[in-house]
């Protein structure tokens, strides 16, 4: 946000803050102790506005939950940022000190007034307004999301509507407000840290920049390409194309990870070559020319992930990695050394030390500190400093300490690009279950006594007039292809919603059915959205799916 | 704690002792290493009182006190060892041991035998709890022979930590037993088997399945293990694990209780999903 890709808050302010905002979260669920931190927010007096299409464990312990329809989160920003400036209850100071673009942002929300915003998302008008005066009244506020909000083809908007809100209120860069996208992966954060993203180098420094390239190149001792990158959707393209012809995957499963899976298959086995260094034999490794066997990152080597509060962790060996599993900086280091090139040390405080050198954020985390602190949260630009529990603290400063103000939004509601039609006429979405996590690579080995499997959760009216019956198998269809699921009566869903994880592709190959209709900004693809409808088995025998 | 915050001084076993407002009498004997027993005492949870093992003696109070949960106030006058002290502590540990098994409760057992607890006194014939153990998934077993009725499970699944509130003590007197709602079965209860109560059980009655099997086959060795601190692999809250490790192999996953990320409580995935390593 506003330049550092990062969560805005520490976990602890989410104990002190005044009001909760989970939008697109589940994080009962997908962050169980990060929920403890919430709720002990609430024990302190806090509210919280849950906003997910589903009523999920999350949204029970929430003041109100606004059921939204899937896909039509821009809307309900919007209209809520309306409903602020209406009641005059923008921060016009800050607004006017710390922020620009606001008279077009205003121009733009305009029409989303409460009643088409509640036709819009199908939320009750006094919901709507209630959100906007806890939000805009509230002393601090965090706004918190996940995949909800970014699982969609217009996802990066759907961001940009939750910062505007910050932005018009002020919740942001002081204690207790901020914004935060909560990570799904232990280090997905760290992985955007050390410069895993199209255009950034590590520390989120641009690769556009010479200055900042002609440091790297210094210490790399070669040029760097300054034209950004391709990200994973883009990739997946290029490959479809012919463009790209060789592949390189290190701990990923997008054989079936990946929306429109079938597509995706079809990209990888079209490769010249495929790599692939994973610590399983995954789906993708069984498709691959090579496979280099890696260890454990958390259990069997040495290292750093970064989590959702920025906060940079030592991860250590606890046993030796099995048969020929080799340390992942071992098979670059060695692989580079085979092809003719020295990528320097291997010690894993030794690289991390050069990446001190050269991002700015990290500088002062020596790997002394990170040990006898449990941890410290970027930017830590020396030793001397604390690290830094909340970001944008400039803001609040006089001349906002020599940087641009922060820029409003201008974001118009699309809803998803998989309409619902007769043919299709059921919403699906997807999750993740408490006991499990994505495409069961890892938790498929946890005996859960609590997994029920991949089913197809829809709403018992919607089940009844379908004629459905708990448990019975299903052929589920949408426009790319379709599954067989067993179904389960949800009344926590609202009509017209269905709803299924995808951590069991072995099983029911969740993904066929999910949309490849991908966000231009940021590359994810809609998981979160599709149409379907929904076939019994005995009345459409075998080949009559599809549509 | 700043200068201007007011501080207490209270007086343990002849030792005067300064501590900051908000300390307990238990915060008072540990900083001047005065060893005291708990049982339902955690440092992540707040006291319950249960137990009484931890009592001391107050000047001018007519009943001994409990020290993990009485605030220390300033000219407190504490005997920590007084024959009375010694003779209650006795009690609980030798009503508990003649009841239920302590034999995996070694801090326990060392207590007791230090207070001198006979429980073999109370007849062979005394009243023993004494109930098949439960082993119904691959995730923990509960033993209630060795359950003391502490709490501390029914405190983590509820308002200490998780909020689940799947357990509670049903029954009165000796029949009193952790149940959950209705006893139905743990999968059928609001049970989400993070393991927060097996985390905090001071006596074994929860134990991971794994320990439980390598018992079984007398193959647990604590003295063996080893224990690493690392981040869990799931999601990206950055939970904080120690894995404890015998012959190469994960036997036991917990969290450092004085992380300020996970207090140590975990959730499924972390506390159990280390099996594919």
């Amino acid at each position: 946000m506003f330049g550092a890709g990062g969560g805005t808050s520490s976990y602890q302010e989410i104990e002190q803050t005044d009001l909760i905002v989970l939008w697109g979260s589940n994080a009962r669920e997908a962050h169980p102790i990060f929920f403890h931190h919430l709720l002990r927010g609430i024990e302190n007096g806090a509210r919280m506005y849950c906003v997910d299409p589903r009523r999920t464990a999350s949204a029970k312990f929430a003041d109100r939950w606004l059921g939204i329809d899937v896909g039509s989160d821009v809307a309900l920003a919007n209209g809520v940022g309306r409903e602020i400036i209406a009641a005059g209850l923008a921060d016009t100071d800050f607004i006017r000190r710390s922020t620009r673009g606001f008279d077009d942002y205003e121009r733009a929300v305009e029409p989303y007034t409460l009643d088409r915003v509640s036709a819009l998302t199908g939320v009750p008008v006094a919901a709507i307004s209630e959100l906007a005066h806890a939000y805009a009244t509230a002393e601090s506020a965090q706004l918190l999301w996940t995949l909800g909000i970014t699982e969609h083809h217009n996802a990066v908007d759907n961001v940009l509507a939750l910062c505007n809100l910050a932005l018009l209120t002020g919740h942001v860069g002081r204690w207790g407000s901020g914004l935060v996208p909560l990570r799904g992966q232990n280090n997905v954060q760290g992985g955007g840290d050390m410069g895993a993203l199209p255009d950034r180098l590590p520390g989120f420094q641009s690769v556009a920049d010479a200055d900042v390239r002609s440091r790297f190149e210094e210490v790399y001792g070669r040029p760097l390409d300054p034209h950004p990158g391709l990200h994973l959707t883009l990739m997946f393209e290029a490959m479809a194309r012919g463009e790209l012809r060789a592949l390189y995957v290190i701990g990923e499963n997008p054989a079936e990870s990946e929306a429109d899976i079938g597509h995706a298959r079809d990209a990888l086995a079209g490769l010249d070559v495929l790599v692939v260094q994973d610590i399983f034999l995954t789906r993708t490794a069984e498709m691959a020319d090579v496979v280099f066997p890696a260890s454990v990152g958390w259990a069997e080597s040495e290292g750093t992930v970064t989590s959702s509060e920025r906060r940079v962790q030592r991860v250590r060996p606890a046993v030796v990695p099995p048969g020929e599993a080799h340390h992942d900086i071992d098979i670059l280091v060695d692989l580079a050394h085979a092809m003719g090139s020295e990528l320097g040390p291997r010690r894993p405080e030794a690289v991390w030390d050069e990446l001190r050198q050269l991002s700015p954020v990290h500088r002062g985390m020596s790997w002394a500190r990170l040990e006898a602190e449990g941890g410290l949260q970027w930017p830590c630009p020396d030793l001397d400093h604390p690290g830094s529990p909340f970001l944008h603290g400039w803001l609040w400063e006089d001349g906002l300490a020599g940087r641009e103000p922060a820029p409003f939004s201008v974001v118009e509601h699309a809803g998803p690009t998989d309409v619902l039609t007769t043919g299709y006429p059921l919403r699906l979405t997807t999750g993740r279950a408490l006991d499990s996590f994505n495409t069961g690579v890892q938790s498929g080995a946890l005996d859960s006594p609590i997994r029920y499997g991949d089913e197809l959760e829809v709403n018992p009216d919607d089940a009844r007039d379908l004629e459905l019956d708990q448990g019975e198998r299903v052929r589920v269809c949408s426009a790319r292809g379709s599954v067989e699921m067993h179904v389960r009566h949800q009344p926590d869903l609202p009509r017209g919603l269905t709803f299924t994880t995808f951590h069991f592709p072995g099983l029911v190959d969740t993904n066929v059915l999910t949309t490849d209709a991908w966000d231009p900004k940021s590359g994810t693809a809609e998981f979160k959205a599709a149409a379907i409808r929904i076939e019994k088995l005995s009345a459409h025998p075998q080949g009559t799916a599809g549509g | 704690m700043t200068s201007t915050e007011a501080a207490v001084t209270i007086r343990i076993d002849d030792t005067d002792v300064a501590l900051s407002a908000g300390s307990s009498i238990l915060d008072g004997c540990r900083s001047v290493g005065v060893d005291t027993p708990t049982i339902c005492y955690a440092d992540n949870l707040t006291p319950v009182n249960a137990c009484r093992v931890c009592v001391v003696e107050l000047e001018g109070s007519r009943t001994l006190v409990p020290a993990c949960s009485r605030p220390a106030e300033d000219g407190m006058v504490i005997r920590t060892d007084s024959e009375r002290v010694r003779h209650s502590r006795r009690m609980v540990l030798e009503f508990l041991a003649s009841s239920v098994d302590l034999g995996q409760a070694d801090e326990l057992t060392a207590w007791a035998e230090h207070y001198g607890a006979d429980p073999g006194r109370y007849g062979a014939d005394r009243a023993v709890v004494s109930e098949p153990v439960r082993v119904q998934d691959n995730l923990y077993i509960r033993d209630y022979d060795r359950c003391v009725l502490c709490y501390k499970c029914v405190e983590a699944c509820g308002e200490d930590a998780q909020q689940s509130f799947a357990i509670a003590v049903s029954g009165r007197g000796f029949d009193a037993r952790i149940s959950t709602e209705f006893d139905v079965e743990l999968p059928e209860s609001a049970c989400v088997y993070c393991g927060n109560c097996v985390a905090v059980c001071p006596t074994n009655a929860l134990q991971f399945r794994t320990e439980f099997d390598l018992r079984a086959v007398g193959e647990w060795r604590p003295e063996d293990q080893t224990v690493t601190r690392t981040v869990c692999s799931y999601c990206g809250v950055g939970c904080n694990l120690e894995l404890h490790v015998q012959d190469d192999h994960i036997v036991a996953c917990t969290s450092p209780h004085d992380h300020d990320v996970t207090w140590g409580n975990l959730c499924i995935k972390g506390r159990f999903g280390w099996g594919y390593v």
